[in-house]
């Protein structure tokens, strides 16, 4: 067993773990008093963590892969009850009810939850016959299992944990969803978070978050007649009406006439709607009917955002989904830390300041710079080589395990790699998008970098039991 | 097992979906890190500091708008560690008028990691606190010449009138558990302590604003960050219009002085508190400033506890005032009429003896009340306990349940922290305490709030409203309004008590003649019709506790008082006085020539000889 282990996983996790704890270090270093292991700073605790997580990969790789599966239900069960117990039995610590603690120890069962999800998932999957688009039913069930824990951790008040559970689409996709279904969840989420997130400034007369929309959805109904009506004719044509309407607008803006924006897009987005119907009458209708449609659900769906978001909720509602989503933080806004943040990644430079030598996240002007802004310190300090050091290793290490996750024999194996590629994929997207300013502050860590026990764990034991189960694929035959 | 190949091909739409998000980030880093130099110079020039602009905490006025508590700008003297170069220290000790020897204490407070766990050389720290506004011009003309120090300003609580702390509260310094349970304090912060400062903290506090400010190399100030487009604007907090008639709150005070007890006015139609006196009591403004840990250790050691609210948290015995509640069950459970009469040869003698007064026999309800007899309310009391067909236990509680809806033994929901339960003893009790086997004689004192039963002066004087009302009454409170907003809805709905209205009738005639020709005499206003009912309760610490509750006008009440002085003697000797001094006052506005003389030995008169506490 011990040579079919992917080496190649384990060296990766290792580097990333080690970064991580240089570091955590780094940002919680301080220019008066400095000592690497004293157990009460963040550095000097992240190192047991980090000892104990090797403990645990070292356990799970002893034990039977077949534990995993058999146990996949009971212990996504035991789990579940532990997230509804902590709902009552966590102290509130600044608004959430998520952390329990164990003498000195505190633990976010949130955590735990994803590798129980993805093992209870992937032995639904593994159900003799099972194939997800054979009856609505499956469905459901693999909602069910998906849902469960996404609303227990919604009422602890960790929405950004909560939220990590959605990345779970790409499995339903990668086992047979329709990419449709994905394409729309994706567009839905970019064009509501860009759409509420960039209310400010003005562009043409608009916000410059729903202009953003409106060039993503232009670029989506050109790309759509292109690639999937396969009709470079009239894609063209689209394409130079929009260049020609734009180039006309420009001009008009430099003589001194605003056409406003708004119009301009629903002018031009409706005559080129009515070119592609009359295009549909002679060519396949059902590529170009998708096409048209998914083009108006897209307007439609752009402007009830900004309706309901606008003139439906109150104010205090609004404040609170911007909380939500991150967007506002209730004391004081995060518009200013994640500047913050981008000054000190931009400060950086190409090489960085050098190891301890980071003045903004020393000087606390970071927030959060040990756990959820860990990258900040990297890239402040080890400069554009550092962070682009980072991302390719975890564009590697996801890379590795969706190979990992197609070599596998059973649906089992296949469907729980996939969920730890969703997990890593939405983590990282998420964190990092927030760090350098693309993404709402949503307070979820960075795999394996940032501080925090429970996380740490939470992505060996996922990242291990997968391990595992590959390292066993030989045994089956 | 069969492989699906149309769908194994997604997994590159999904490494693909990785890769693009990667390549955008990877972009977007190369722009921040490599392209742009704002950042950078951003970072160099960096040094921003974050200046909290405090919101001014909400103003307090009692009913009749008067200003009651109200805010003084007080400066602290903060610096950056970090940032402080060589300074001249003498001349900072010439500026703030104090010693070297001062500053260097300060200056060590402020690094000790004991008292300030917060200490941090890159982080704002406080040096002195609520500096005069004196100091502050002389600081704030030679800033210049200490860089790394700057000035926060706060504010600090005035109070116009020299009573009410009890009800007023003060404010205090947050504690590290105030940090952790609420998110919004910051160390250093100012939280209510006690009073109504504590309970509507949320609406007092406002909402704390921010400033982001750039220093230069030396740590001076240089204007605003990005011209002041991260700044939050602070919200005022919200005022506060107590239900606290303020000068009837003085004058209660001033009655009191030299008495252990309380005075509880309320008014009944709203359950607003009119006066809520505890004595003693001392200066709200004691506790304001840089003097105010002395004043409260002070006041803590005060073998008189100034700080224990009597009127909320005093569990005292409630004696014959208790006796309306008892006439009340009696009716409403149909175990008298109000002719039923009970027999009563200087007391209740029935294989006990329960002493009482000289007066006519055999007796009904309301002169019952008016000569406040003992034995009516045994006998009453007895007839509905060892009621045949049931059990003692059963018919208890019963009794009980009446008197926890009348407001007894539980907390009435006062719009102050802390307030007492009382206690109403249940048949559980008694079953242990008298090992099962009792009847209605082995608990017969209760029947006149003596024995098990103890009651706050505000539980009292919400009965004796309940009265007023003829069956029901408002949870009492001390706010009347919090601005922009409504107060709680338990404070404007009535509580109906489940006996019927004619019963009531009938105990505030009882209470009326009492006033007329009873035990209550003395708070006969004349014209302003008085219903009472007077107190004398037997306590373990001495004479007895003098108490009288009652309400008028006896047609449209318009207040409600209780009055309790411990170890005072009969409840008409200061007890009756002082509730119809309180009465008068606020109904005329003014004390008649009549009863100048009651009032001159009221205010004069001293109890707390007698409380058996030594002063040393």
């Amino acid at each position: 067993m011990f040579r079919s282990i992917d080496w190649m996983t384990i060296v990766l996790y290792l580097m990333l773990v080690v970064i991580g704890a240089v570091s955590i270090y780094a940002a919680s270093y301080d220019f008066d008093n400095a000592s690497l292991f004293d157990f009460s700073e963040f550095s000097g605790k992240q190192f047991v963590w980090i000892g104990l997580s090797l403990v645990i990969g070292c356990a799970i790789m002893l034990l039977d892969y077949r534990l995993y599966e058999a146990y996949a239900y009971p212990i996504y069960g035991v789990v579940i009850l532990v997230l509804i117990l902590t709902i009552f039995i966590a102290p509130d610590i600044k608004g959430s009810r998520s952390w329990l603690s164990f003498g000195p120890v505190s633990l976010q069962p949130a955590e735990f939850g994803k590798f129980a999800t993805a093992l209870a998932l992937a032995k639904l999957f593994d159900s003799y016959n099972f194939r997800l688009n054979q009856k609505p039913s499956n469905y459901f069930r693999a909602l069910i299992i998906i849902f469960v824990p996404i609303i227990l951790i919604l009422l602890q008040k960790e929405t950004g944990s909560a939220l990590v559970y959605f990345s779970l689409v790409f499995v339903l996709y990668r086992e047979g969803m329709s990419g449709m279904i994905l394409f729309a969840v994706v567009c839905a989420v970019t064009y509501f978070v860009v759409a509420v997130k960039y209310a400010t400034p003005l562009l043409l007369g608009m916000p410059v978050g729903q202009f953003t929309v409106f060039i993503f959805i232009v670029a989506i109904f050109i790309g759509m007649l292109w690639f999937y009506c396969r009709d470079r004719f009239v894609a063209r044509n689209v394409l130079f009406a929009f260049l020609g309407g734009g180039a006309v607008v420009t001009v008009l803006a430099l003589c001194g006439v605003n056409v406003p924006g708004v119009a301009f897009f629903l002018i031009m987005l409706g005559g080129t709607a009515v070119y592609v119907a009359l295009a549909m009458m002679r060519h396949r209708m059902q590529k170009y009917a998708i096409t048209l449609g998914f083009m108006l659900v897209s307007v439609s769906f752009l402007f009830s955002v900004g309706y309901v978001f606008g003139s439906v909720l109150q104010p205090h509602q609004q404040v609170r989904i911007k909380v939500a989503v991150g967007i506002e933080d209730d004391v004081r806004k995060s518009g200013y830390n994640v500047n913050q943040s981008k000054i000190a990644i931009g400060s950086g430079g190409v090489t960085g300041k050098g190891f301890l030598n980071g003045t903004q996240t020393k000087l606390k002007y970071v927030p959060e710079q040990h756990t959820d802004f860990i990258f900040c310190t990297i890239g402040e300090e080890e400069g554009f080589i550092g962070t682009v050091t980072v991302l390719v290793l975890f564009l590697a290490l996801i890379l590795r395990l969706i190979h990992i996750a197609e070599r596998q024999h059973t649906p089992f194996g296949r469907v729980y790699a996939y969920c730890v590629v969703s997990f890593l994929i939405f983590h990282l997207a998420v964190n990092v998008g927030m760090v350098i300013g693309l993404c709402p502050v949503i307070g979820i860590p960075l795999p394996f970098l940032s501080y925090g026990g429970s996380a740490l764990w939470g992505f060996t034991i996922l990242i291990f039991i997968l391990l595992r189960i590959d390292a066993s694929r030989k045994e089956r035959h | 097992m069969r492989k699906d190949y149309k769908l194994e091909k997604r997994k590159y739409v999904i490494g693909g979906f990785l890769c693009l998000i990667v390549l955008i980030y990877i972009v977007r880093l190369f722009s921040l890190q490599v392209l742009d130099t704002k950042y950078k110079a951003n970072a160099e020039s960096n040094a921003l500091l974050e200046r909290i602009i405090y919101p001014a905490r909400g103003l307090i006025y009692d009913r009749n708008d008067k200003l009651v508590v109200f805010n003084q700008p007080a400066y602290d003297v903060m610096l950056i560690p970090r940032d402080v170069g060589n300074f001249d220290t003498l001349a900072l000790c010439r500026v703030l008028n104090i010693t070297p020897a001062e500053l260097k204490q300060k200056w060590d407070d402020m690094k000790n990691p004991r008292r300030n766990p917060g200490y941090s050389a890159y982080t704002p720290q406080k040096l002195i606190s609520q500096l005069s506004q004196e100091d502050y011009g002389r600081l704030q003309e030679k800033l210049h010449k200490f860089p790394g120090f700057f000035i926060q300003k706060r504010t600090v609580r005035q109070y116009n009138y020299e009573c009410g702390a009890n009800v007023l509260g003060n404010i205090r310094e947050v504690s590290a558990e105030d940090v952790d349970r609420d998110r919004y304090y910051r160390r250093g912060d100012y939280t209510g302590d006690l009073g109504v400062e504590r309970s509507y903290e949320q609406a007092l506090r406002g909402t704390k604003g921010m400033e982001v400010l750039m220093k230069d190399a030396l740590g001076r100030i240089k204007g605003k960050y990005e011209d002041g487009i991260h700044d939050v604007q602070p919200g005022s907090g919200r005022n506060l219009k107590l239900s606290l008639d303020i000068e009837l709150q003085e004058y209660g005070e001033r009655l009191m002085a030299g008495k252990i007890g309380a005075i509880v006015a309320i008014e009944p139609e709203t359950g607003e508190i009119l006066c809520l006196v505890s004595s003693p009591g001392y200066n709200p403004s004691e506790l304001v400033g840089r003097e105010r840990g002395n004043h409260y250790a002070e006041l803590v050691k005060n073998p008189y506890k100034p700080l224990y609210d009597r009127a909320i948290q005093g569990a005292y015995p409630p004696g014959s005032t208790f006796k309306p509640t008892q006439g009340l069950i009696f009716l409403q459970e149909g175990v008298v009429t109000e002719g039923t009469q009970y027999p009563c040869h200087r007391g209740y003698v029935n294989g006990l003896r329960v002493g009482c007064h000289g007066h006519g026999s055999p007796i009904a309800l309301l002169p019952a009340l008016e000569t406040s007899c003992n034995a009516y309310f045994c006998w009453g009391f007895k007839n509905m306990i060892d009621k045949a067909g049931t059990t003692p236990a059963a018919q208890f509680e019963k009794w009980k349940k009446y008197l926890v809806e009348m407001g007894y033994g539980y907390r009435l929901g006062i719009d102050l922290p802390g307030e007492a339960r009382g206690f109403l003893p249940n048949s559980d009790y008694y079953n242990k305490m008298l090992k099962g086997d009792w009847s209605a004689n082995s608990v017969i004192s209760v029947s006149i709030g003596q024995g098990e039963v103890l009651a706050t002066p505000i539980q009292i004087a919400n009965l004796c409203a309940t009265i007023a009302n003829r069956g029901w009454f408002i949870t009492p409170h001390v706010v009347k309004e919090v601005q922009d907003t409504v107060i709680d809805k338990n404070y404007r709905t009535r509580r109906q008590i489940h006996i019927r209205r004619e019963y009531y009738d009938m105990v505030a005639r009882g209470m009326r003649m009492a006033v007329l020709g009873g035990t209550c005499r003395k708070a006969n206003l004349g014209d302003i019709e008085v219903a009472g009912k007077t107190g004398t309760a037997q306590n373990p610490h001495g004479r007895d506790h003098s108490a009288f509750m009652g309400f008028a006008p006896f047609d449209k009440p318009k207040i409600a008082v209780a009055v309790y002085v411990e170890n005072a003697g009969f409840g008409a000797a200061f007890g009756v006085p002082i509730g119809a001094l309180i009465m008068e006052k606020y109904l005329k506005g003014e004390i008649s020539p009549a009863h100048k003389a009651m009032e001159e030995s009221m205010l004069h008169s001293n109890t707390i000889q007698n409380s058996g506490v030594k002063k040393h």
